[in-house]
């Protein structure tokens, strides 16, 4: 099948299996290996990317249902603050997880521009094997500050 | 300079003749600057010395060459601190590189190139400075040369060297071209302490820019063109093998092109993941489960009691008079038990390889480069120079990336498809085919004199070997020092301890996890010592002091800890566990402080303090406190492979867990100061992290869990 996708400001047209996940479409048909795989059942996070402006877990999400929504990787955030604050903390360990805990993050902030760390509690989900949760909520809470 | 820089120029130019054979396209960063990679692509001007270990272009540019493999430890930002020191410019002026594989880059702990043992900075503290001091002369002296001036009015400052009779200055990148034409001084003097500019103050780490935008290269990131991707499914019983498999069904799924058959696995190569993924999914491969198959979690605990129950152990310790016991006025006795554990690094097992006739080039995320030539060699019938290892990031290690299966299949698949092949395991595969945290009961006794304080301890330990398999020469008469490691060696100072090490196979594959034996046997020591605490009716902080009276770094340590937690002042409601517990050359110490509503238990803060001697960015010991800590945590609440039929029975995060975002405690980390000899952090905060937690419960509740994970216990993190 034949999908026309509007990722990062961009059309692409792919020739795909209807459930294919975006994820492998983002990684192997278009190239861009920011988004990462980690469990393939939405159980992680690491593939994390907006769908309409809102965090999906690509893995688990067909092409198909992508339809006109534009998608967006973290190969489109420009210096983002999330970003910033991100280097800024030497947040990153391994760093696999952190393009999907980034983008969880930035959609966070989309929605609620002011987080409490309860907030972040709830809402960032994602699995880091590094363990790096405590610098995530700072540099969250940082990065709220700083936009 | 040398047969050893040829090399290096030589492995250089093979990287750049095996990106021309299959060139990285779009969107990947080895871990190399990009200004590096652009000054080789434009034919360079860049110059190596000593060795290799850095590279200066004639723009200044530096670059380090990092040995050691970057798997979140912060060895990429760590190790070129050193080399920078001594080198007389600033982390903001240098780039990072993975190195090559080189003899000069072996890790002179394990005499081979390879990560693991929290070895890093202990091994490179010395070497590395040397380095860093062997160019800074071989640059001054180059500057002596060109100004003819005596080589003591030069001096070396952020990456340029100044001639202090008439202010001339020259970059490092204008002198290097001659400087590596000088033979560097065999003895240089190394700076004082007190003269540190970078060592022991935090450093950015050099790779979260990239981390943060996506664009550190990891092995699932390779791109090659004409790269075909695979995946595979193995076995499901340990040791079983394939016996057949009709390819058809895979083979009719749009984008498959291969199916490769191994003696213990089936392998699809297709144009991606996902048509290889439905390829495997479509077959239905027929296995010979072999001895295995009947094993399951109550067997192996049936053979670990046996072998706590009989049979001969060898001896690992034996310090003063087990008899002692005797004489005790109290005795405790009692089993533990601790399970299989997977690593689940957060990027699953990959390689990808590009056999050829004239060469082999893997890339991957592994622990040990160095292994890799020889075996790839064997494989192929390549000679070993030719083959040619790239080093990626490592989206975590923990011990499994010191491991050649993934790497083996990847060449495989490549040889037989006649093409560049990635190789992506799926997560249950990672999960269900690791080489696994061995399974381990002990039991163990001690006693207290009239006064309450610790008199003997005698251990049993009942565990698989690690080293039977991947080094068999390491075991000792009978003992494997990773199965005993953390009691037979314990921090605590019992005037009698008797250590006995049973070795039994349980048909899992063990292999090397983070901390290794010390992450069962701190559990095991550290709650008993909490039990012997408490049938003497002690403080169990104050017990442990009675263990430190005879080291001042340990009893120092204690007392930092006692206070920094607040011990014994925990507010109403909470209750406090203490472990304490030496590894990898670090002492380390923690309090958790908890409570308990029914059988959740919120863990409200940990306080940890850390003693590994000198240290070169305290930033990064404590993150790798953190990181260790939720490791230790996740391990202690959820972490159990459980086996059925032979077979791995979790596969993926549902069912074997991790500890989120919202279950992270707070961490409050003190690092003691003093001029000691370096120690680890890649692990040595995790093996306390699991002793800490029950023992508090065991404060909240009189509760005392002697095996884990907890949830079997029916607790769970609030
Ligand atoms: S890979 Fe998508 S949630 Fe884990
Ligand atoms: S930084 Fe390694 S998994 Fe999050």
């Amino acid at each position: 099948m034949q999908y026309t996708l509007k990722l990062n400001d961009r059309q692409h047209t792919v020739d795909v299996d209807p459930d294919t996940p975006l994820l492998w479409v983002i990684r192997d048909n278009l190239g861009l290996t920011g988004t990462k795989f980690g469990c393939g059942i939405a159980q992680c996070g690491a593939c994390t990317v907006h769908v309409g402006g809102q965090p999906v877990r690509s893995c688990s999400y067909p092409v198909s249902a992508v339809g006109t929504q534009s998608v967006r990787t973290i190969e489109n955030l420009q210096d983002h603050p999330v970003q910033q604050a991100w280097i800024e903390q030497d947040v990153p360990q391994c760093g696999y997880c952190q393009s999907g805990m980034i983008m969880a993050a930035v959609a966070l902030l989309e929605a609620n521009p002011n987080p409490a760390p309860d907030d972040i509690d709830r809402q960032i989900s994602n699995i880091c094997r590094c363990g790096t949760y405590n610098r995530v909520r700072s540099a969250i809470l940082a990065a709220a500050r700083r936009a | 300079m040398s047969d050893m820089t040829e090399n290096t120029a030589l492995t250089r130019r093979r990287f750049l003749a095996g990106s021309a054979a299959g060139a990285l396209i779009i969107g990947f960063n080895l871990p190399a600057p990009g200004r590096f990679g652009a000054a080789l692509a434009a034919g360079g001007g860049d110059t190596p010395l000593v060795n290799g270990w850095l590279i200066i272009a004639p723009d200044n540019s530096i670059t380090v060459r990092v040995a050691s493999s970057e798997m979140g430890q912060g060895v990429y930002t760590s190790m070129p601190m050193l080399i920078a020191e001594e080198l007389e410019v600033g982390m903001d002026q240098i780039a990072a590189e993975m190195s090559p594989v080189g003899p000069q880059f072996t890790n002179l702990a394990f005499n081979m190139q390879a990560t693991g043992g929290s070895t890093s900075i202990r091994w490179s503290f010395e070497p590395l400075r040397r380095v860093g001091a062997q160019a800074r002369e071989v640059l001054r002296a180059a500057a002596a040369r060109t100004w003819n001036v005596p080589l003591a009015q030069t001096r070396a400052e952020r990456g340029q060297i100044h001639h202090t009779g008439s202010g001339r200055i020259a970059t490092y990148g204008e002198l290097a071209p001659l400087a590596a034409t000088l033979t560097p001084p065999a003895e240089v003097s190394l700076k004082p302490r007190s003269e540190w500019k970078l060592l022991g103050t935090p450093a950015k780490r050099l790779d979260s820019a990239m981390k943060a935008t996506g664009t550190a290269g990891f092995g699932i990131d390779v791109q090659l063109d004409g790269m075909l991707v695979a995946t595979v499914a193995a076995c499901p019983t340990f040791g079983g093998k394939l016996k057949s498999v009709d390819e058809g069904p895979a083979m009719a799924v749009k984008g498959v092109r291969k199916v490769l058959r191994l003696p213990d696995a089936v392998v699809v190569v297709a144009d991606g993941y996902w048509p290889a993924r439905k390829g495997l999914a479509a077959l239905q491969p027929q296995w010979e489960p072999g001895d295995n198959a009947s094993n399951s979690t109550a067997r192996i605990s049936e053979r670990l009691q046996a072998g706590l129950n009989g049979g001969d152990g060898a001896r690992a310790m034996a310090k003063g008079d087990a008899a002692a016991l005797a004489g005790a006025a109290k005795t405790v006795s009692a089993t533990y038990e601790a399970p299989l554990l997977a690593h689940a690094t957060m990027e699953p097992m990959n390689a990808t390889a590009h056999v050829r006739s004239d060469g082999v080039d893997v890339w991957l995320p592994t622990q040990s480069p160095g292994l890799i030539p020889g075996i790839v060699a064997k494989l192929t019938g390549v000679a070993p120079e030719q083959v040619t290892v790239h080093t990626t990031f490592l989206g975590g290690g923990f011990g499994r990336r010191f491991e050649m299966d993934f790497m083996i299949q990847a060449v495989l698949a490549s040889q037989a498809a006649g093409a560049p092949v990635k190789l992506i395991w799926s997560r249950e595969e990672d999960t269900r085919h690791d080489f696994y945290r061995p399974p381990s009961a002990a039991r163990l006794e001690g006693g207290v004199d009239g006064a309450g304080k610790p008199l003997a301890l005698k251990a049993r330990i009942c565990c698989p070997s690690i080293f039977e398999r991947v080094f068999p020469q390491f075991i000792n008469n009978g003992v494997d020092s990773t199965a005993v490691e953390g009691i037979a060696d314990t921090a605590y100072d019992f005037d009698n301890l008797h250590v006995d090490y049973v070795m039994q196979d349980v048909g899992v594959p063990v292999g090397f996890w983070r901390a290794v034996g010390n992450s069962q046997n701190a559990f095991f020591m550290d709650g008993f010592v909490d039990e012997l605490a408490h049938a003497a009716g002690r403080d169990p902080m104050d017990f442990r002091r009675d263990l430190f009276t005879g080291d001042r770094r340990n009893a120092a340590l204690l007392e930092k800890l006692a206070r920094e937690s607040g011990w014994g002042k925990a507010p109403a409601g909470r209750a406090q566990g203490v472990s304490i517990h030496h590894s990898f050359g670090s002492l380390v110490g923690q309090v958790m402080e908890i409570s308990l509503q029914g059988d959740a238990v919120t863990v409200h803060k940990v306080t940890c303090v850390v003693d590994c001697g000198t240290f070169i960015n305290p930033d990064t010991i404590r993150a790798q406190v953190e990181s260790s800590i939720v490791y230790g945590l996740t391990a202690a609440w959820f972490g159990e492979i459980e086996i059925e039929g032979g077979a791995a029975r979790q596969g993926n995060y549902d069912t074997y867990r991790m500890l989120r975002l919202a279950q992270m405690p707070a961490v409050d980390t003190h690092i003691m100061v003093n001029d000691e000899a370096p120690g680890g952090m890649g692990e040595p905060a995790l093996p306390p992290a699991a002793p800490a937690l029950a023992n508090a419960i065991f404060a909240a509740s009189g509760k005392r869990y002697r095996s884990l994970p907890l949830s079997r216990h029916g607790l769970r993190p609030a």
